[in-house]
């Protein structure tokens, strides 16, 4: 780990409020409930950000609004601003976040994640990585790089991810 | 090609399970699926091993023949078989190629090449059977040379690509080799006559290549028309002068006839051309596509059409999808859902 923090001294948003999700208008148990903004955002939210000890929800380096989400066509796109913009966790933040959804969505899902534009110095370099399979699935193949990914990852404060 | 205007449709004649974890190549053994001999398939995956599938003659079911297992340590991410149907290559995330030798029906391991630093993406042999290429994300093209006692030699490492090289396939009648690269470009290397190899020309954006990574390329049957796809969601058709290519007298360059877009919209990952004509295409929207060249007489230059496209494949993204080298129109696919799919394409009258 490096020792001198890229961001030492990041700006900690309050967590938004946690909306209880209503029941179901439908009595049919059998009904799948179309996955929206907020469910992808309750997946992603209580990430740790690698470097500091605050989710990536704390430091606003996502937000419901930053998804974009069709159920129907079984596709998402997640949007996220690295604190800095030569951040060079943004392929690890990116990484949790790809490997985040693949561990919770269903298999048909398709997912593209991105950089904000303008928010970082390459943002153009890391979308192409994050955004290619094979290289994903190499860096995943890298204990050391899963152990990363999976220490964001591990839930706080015995709250499930 | 007879001329099938009509519609087509895409049998699907069986789905092979097995594998673990996604299914990423497909190789069709080219001394199988004629004179008798039933048609024999390998497929490689994300769990590590390789496995060798045959058509039983007579209920025309395939099965699982062979799992190469217990070699790689890694994702295997290319298979492919020597023009003989011998030797089985394999390369891996492990850095490694393997070599495996067919012996009647038992798949055993007789070499192993080392060298590339980190990932291998993509083997291929050259028609004779005498060279190897492999490929990675070190950037560089490794040419090997076969010699006898199951022996290899490397020839060459070209560097020139910029980033990780994704496919590399041979010209399939002369020494020339391709290779496509995460630097959107497709590099063309050929002896300079002193045992040297030289990059001889690089298809990019520039002269209408592609603007993202390039995944794989194909050939026709006569080898003056190539076709590549990309994560910039299109198909490009290039062709060179065949009189000059095949006189030798001096390198013939490629150029670019074609752009297909518009007809993907997530990465395309594989493209083949069959010996018919027909181009398929496997992509990251779980589908597959049937072009061919149109016969509209366009003052213009050669344009392609759409034939067929077959929306869910797969249940996940497609990631090869090969013709087979027999008298039939049968296809194989490999997708991240972990399956392998034998296809039949069927003029629809």
């Amino acid at each position: 780990m490096v020792s001198e923090l890229i961001n030492a001294n990041p700006v900690v948003y309050e967590k938004k409020e946690r909306r209880a999700r209503s029941a179901p208008s439908c009595a049919d148990e059998y009904t799948v409930e179309p996955i929206d903004q907020l469910e992808i955002f309750d997946h992603l939210r209580d990430i740790k950000d690698p470097e500091h000890p605050y989710s990536l929800e704390e430091l606003k380096v996502i937000t419901e609004d930053a998804i974009e989400v069709d159920d129907s066509n079984s596709y998402v796109r997640v949007t996220f601003t690295p604190t800095v913009e030569h951040c060079s966790m943004a392929t690890i933040i990116g990484l949790c976040l790809r490997v985040k959804l693949m561990r919770s969505l269903p298999s048909r899902y398709k997912v593209d994640i991105r950089i904000a534009p303008g928010s970082h110095a390459t943002e153009a370099a890391v979308n192409k990585q994050l955004n290619d399979k094979e290289r994903v699935a190499a860096a995943l193949e890298n204990p050391n790089l899963v152990d990363m990914v999976d220490e964001c990852l591990a839930p706080t404060n015995g709250l499930a991810g | 090609m007879e001329s099938h205007d009509g519609a087509w449709s895409l049998k699907e004649l069986q789905k092979l399970e097995g594998h673990n974890d996604r299914v990423w190549s497909v190789a069709w053994n080219p001394a199988t699926g004629v004179a008798g001999v039933p048609p024999m398939l390998a497929s490689c995956s994300g769990d590590k091993t390789v496995r060798v599938w045959e058509q039983n003659p007579s209920s025309s079911s395939w099965f699982c023949k062979a799992v190469l297992d217990e070699t790689h340590t890694r994702t295997v991410r290319s298979c492919a078989w020597s023009p003989s149907g011998k030797l089985l290559a394999t390369g891996s995330f492990d850095a490694t190629t393997a070599i495996w030798e067919n012996v009647g029906g038992d798949f055993e391991c007789v070499s192993t090449l080392e060298g590339h630093e980190n990932e291998v993406k993509s083997v291929c042999w050259n028609a004779s059977g005498s060279l190897l290429a492999t490929c990675g994300r070190d950037r560089s093209v490794w040419i090997w040379e076969v010699l006898p006692g199951n022996e290899f030699e490397c020839a060459s490492v070209l560097q020139g690509h910029t980033q990780d090289v994704k496919m590399v396939q041979w010209h399939p009648t002369l020494d020339i080799l391709f290779s496509c690269s995460y630097d959107n470009t497709v590099k063309i290397w050929a002896e300079d006559g002193d045992d040297d190899w030289d990059c001889v020309q690089t298809l990019s954006e520039a002269n209408g290549g592609h603007t993202s990574t390039v995944w794989a390329l194909s050939f026709n049957t006569t080898g003056d028309k190539m076709v590549s796809c990309s994560d910039d969601l299109t198909i490009k058709i290039w062709e060179t002068d065949s009189g000059k290519m095949m006189s030798g007298d001096g390198y013939a360059p490629w150029s670019h006839v074609c752009t297909l877009s518009g007809y993907h919209d997530r990465t395309i990952f594989s493209v083949h051309w069959s010996r018919e004509g027909i181009i398929a295409s496997g992509a990251a929207d779980d589908a597959i596509r049937f072009f061919v060249e149109s016969k509209d007489g366009s003052v213009d230059g050669p344009s392609y059409k759409m034939i067929l496209r077959n929306e869910k494949a797969h249940d996940m993204d497609v990631n090869a999808v090969r013709w087979s080298l027999g008298e039939n129109r049968f296809l194989a696919s490999a997708s991240d859902d972990g399956t392998v799919k034998i296809w039949e394409l069927v003029p629809v009258i």
